[in-house]
């Protein structure tokens, strides 16, 4: 029997799923330990997990994954408006859904590489959510976004004869998805999605991806066609960010257009970057972290840094706090712009770069230093 | 009939030179450097604010309350006189009024050095690099630039009032000799398509009939030859740089009347120019000016109602749907050069 997978890569899962799954516990002394934003830290893993198969393996940067979410986001709402409140169906209803309109968009957008794809991607997406909030608004309900009501037909709920009193909210399998149950549904997909991607990683398919990046035209010269693997790596990049925008979506069943902007798509860009693009767990990392700092920092004010930096003599901490605010509250995606900034000059694999330097100069000091990390390359 | 095409026509113009301008300066930095910029609209949107400070200056009053009146509300009348009137008198006045056309003179020193030192501190650095990593540095730093101005600025848009003189509208129909009150046209419109052709045709002539032009086409043609020959073409392209800058930064000086300017002002121009820029053919000027007016003017004419009682959404797409096909059927754009940036 071929050996399924080698020690290290059932490490690297073994102590990944370990880490999703104790994050409940770990993360309680930083402030994160509640369901709500420990649950949007896997959907985001997910989604730049997914990101990164297709712009970290292949070298397409693709500026409108966000349609791929938003559509997601809308698919499971519908499911859930017309079929059953069970989350399963919903889901893969919502896979299928963004993986097919991934399929269309692929096809067209990979006709070309380089800045011209990413522009294209950028197209696409700018006129999904232009559309998403004008003509398609019977399908999408414009601005106030997709809400369940009491009166959505259900047709399979109510051949179950099932009936529920209040406000309808996602379920699975009649269990609620409330609170830590939400929290380790999201996490199961999660890991789902990380062994997924790792597979891929390691296959002869992954293999191929990783060629378009480095040379897509001696790849062509030897005689394979490109496209279609190029094409596969963007659907299922599309299908991760369709189960993502679904899983939003169970968690919390509203689904609004301005997930599709074109921001929200840089935002996964930032995420994956952040992290270490092509490396397996730099994109959840990154994800983890915005969120996190999102979540932290947009929560500070003044009140609050006054008394963090009380200890310093009255006018230092005055112009301190004065000068800290600018950073936090409403002002942390400054922060979050001069970070990536930041990155993308000094530490261009992100943080696992990073990680790998800082081991470097530990496991061989006063040796040749750290080996420099493989170079993202375009898809010229 | 006729009417209603031409006032379309018309209504695309300054949209169109919007787009022409900002187009033309995102080529400018492609055509010399080969850096994709996607903080250029942050470049736009830097220049709407130069006019907001100037005009903040210009108005700073001083309140002086008086005791014995009482205003309408029934408490003290504040009596607010502007400095700026009160040290030059009339000719203060006349300096706020015009505040907008005025802040071109302070934005571009501004903005020309602003330029330089985004090009020598920060993209210098990414010649070599891909450019998928050179939109993403430029992307961060069109977020930096935007949440420094949200902080400064706050949210919300700040209206810039044009001069008085030039409000009100132009009756252009019966200047071509049509019946009167029929197509007429923003004075100030008209204004922004004048001042965008001026500048337009100023940077096509600086390239075309002046030395350092004639040696940065050189450049934009075959840059290692022309380093060859003993040119310091570094140095030129880097004030190429802040040339495309200064475009950037007038036009947005000159739009803040037509749209009060905020924050995100810069990100939603910037997708439409980048449209533009490739529907015209990357590093074609004239491609780039002509997408710019082509586009507005679709959009001009996508939104009239006739055309969407047909194709409904079209006004929200027309531009995308343009680029996509556009760059499915003739990638180099319509203008582009063979061979560039053709892939």
């Amino acid at each position: 029997m071929p050996k399924f997978m080698s020690r290290n890569d059932l490490l690297l899962f073994a102590g990944f799923s370990l880490v999703v799954l104790t994050m409940p516990i770990w993360l309680a002394p930083f402030g994160a330990g509640y369901p709500d934003l420990l649950q949007r830290f896997m959907i985001f893993g997910i989604f730049a997990v997914g990101f990164n198969i297709l712009f970290g393996l292949t070298g397409y940067l693709s500026f409108g994954h966000a349609a791929f979410f938003g559509v997601g986001s809308y698919a499971a709402v519908w499911s859930f408006k017309l079929l059953t409140l069970d989350a399963i169906p919903a889901m893969i209803f919502a896979v299928v859904i963004s993986g097919l309109f991934a399929l269309v968009i692929g096809f067209l957008c990979l006709r070309r590489s380089g800045i011209y794809f990413s522009i294209l991607t950028l197209a696409f997406a700018q006129m999904s959510y232009n559309l998403a909030y004008s003509v398609l608004t019977p399908i999408t309900n414009g601005e106030t976004g997709l809400q369940l009501t009491l009166s959505d037909p259900r047709v399979i709920d109510a051949a179950v004869g099932q009936g529920f009193v209040g406000q309808p909210v996602p379920n699975i399998l009649g269990q609620q998805l409330s609170g830590y149950a939400g929290f380790y549904f999201c996490a199961g997909f999660l890991i789902l999605a990380f062994f997924i991607a790792q597979r891929i990683a390691g296959s002869p398919f992954g293999m191929m991806l990783k060629a378009i990046k480095s040379n897509q035209t001696r790849m062509q010269f030897t005689g394979f066609n490109t496209r279609p693997y190029a094409l596969s790596a963007f659907v299922i990049s599309g299908m991760y960010a369709g189960l993502a925008g679904a899983l939003l979506a169970v968690t919390d069943p509203l689904a609004g257009a301005e997930r599709m902007q074109w921001t929200a798509s840089g935002e996964v860009v930032l995420m994956t970057i952040l992290g270490g693009v092509g490396t397996l767990v730099g994109p959840v990392i990154g994800a983890w972290i915005i969120k996190y700092f999102e979540n932290i920092l947009s929560a500070l004010n003044d009140n609050i840094l006054a008394r963090f930096w009380s200890f310093l003599p009255e006018g230092v901490a005055d112009v301190l706090v004065k000068v800290t605010s600018k950073f936090v509250g409403d002002g942390w995606h400054l922060t979050l712009g001069l970070a990536f900034v930041i990155v993308v000059i000094f530490l261009p694999g992100g943080i696992m770069e990073g990680v790998r330097r800082v081991a470097g100069l530990f496991r061989r000091s006063g040796s040749s230093g750290a080996k420099t990390a493989p170079q993202t390359q375009p898809a010229e | 009939m006729f009417e209603v095409i031409f006032l379309q026509f018309l209504n695309g113009l300054d949209k169109g030179a919007a787009y022409a301008l900002i187009a033309l300066g995102l080529t400018l930095v492609f055509g010399t450097l080969g850096v994709v910029n996607f903080a250029h609209g942050a470049l736009f949107m830097l220049g709407a604010f130069c006019a907001v400070t100037v005009r903040m200056f210009l108005t700073m009053e001083t309140v002086t309350v008086d005791p014995e009146k009482l205003s309408p509300w029934g408490s003290p009348l504040e009596i607010r006189e502007p400095l700026v009137q009160a040290w030059f008198g009339d000719f203060g006045a006349v300096l706020v009024n015009y505040s907008v056309p005025l802040s071109i003179i302070i934005t571009i020193p501004i903005m020309l050095v602003v330029g330089i030192a985004l090009e020598r501190g920060i993209i210098k650095h990414f010649y070599k690099r891909s450019h998928a990593e050179q939109i993403l540095v430029t992307f961060g730093l069109a977020i930096v630039a935007q949440e420094v101005i949200k902080s400064v600025y706050g949210p919300n848009p700040i209206p810039q009032p044009m001069p008085t003189d030039l409000r009100g509208a132009a009756d252009i129909g019966a200047f071509l000799g049509m019946q009167a009150n029929i197509i007429t046209y923003p004075i100030w419109r008209l204004i922004y398509f004048v001042f965008a052709a001026v500048v337009i045709g100023g940077v096509f002539a600086f390239l075309q009939f002046t030395t350092f032009g004639m040696v940065v086409r050189a450049g934009m043609a075959d840059r290692e030859t022309v380093a060859l020959l003993g040119i310091n073409i570094d140095r030129r392209f880097t004030i190429m740089f802040g040339l495309a800058a200064v475009v950037a930064g007038i036009a947005g000086v000159m739009y803040t009347p037509l749209l009060p300017p905020n924050y995100h002002l810069g990100m939603d121009f910037l997708v439409l120019s980048f449209v533009v820029v490739v529907v015209g053919g990357m590093g074609s000027l004239p491609g780039a000016v002509a997408a710019g007016f082509l586009l507005g003017i679709l959009q001009s004419f996508a939104s009239m109602n006739q055309v969407k009682a047909v194709f409904p959404g079209i006004d929200q797409i027309i531009i995308y749907l343009v680029a996509v096909i556009i760059l499915l059927v003739r990638p180099r754009g319509l203008f582009g050069r063979r061979g560039v940036m053709e892939a």
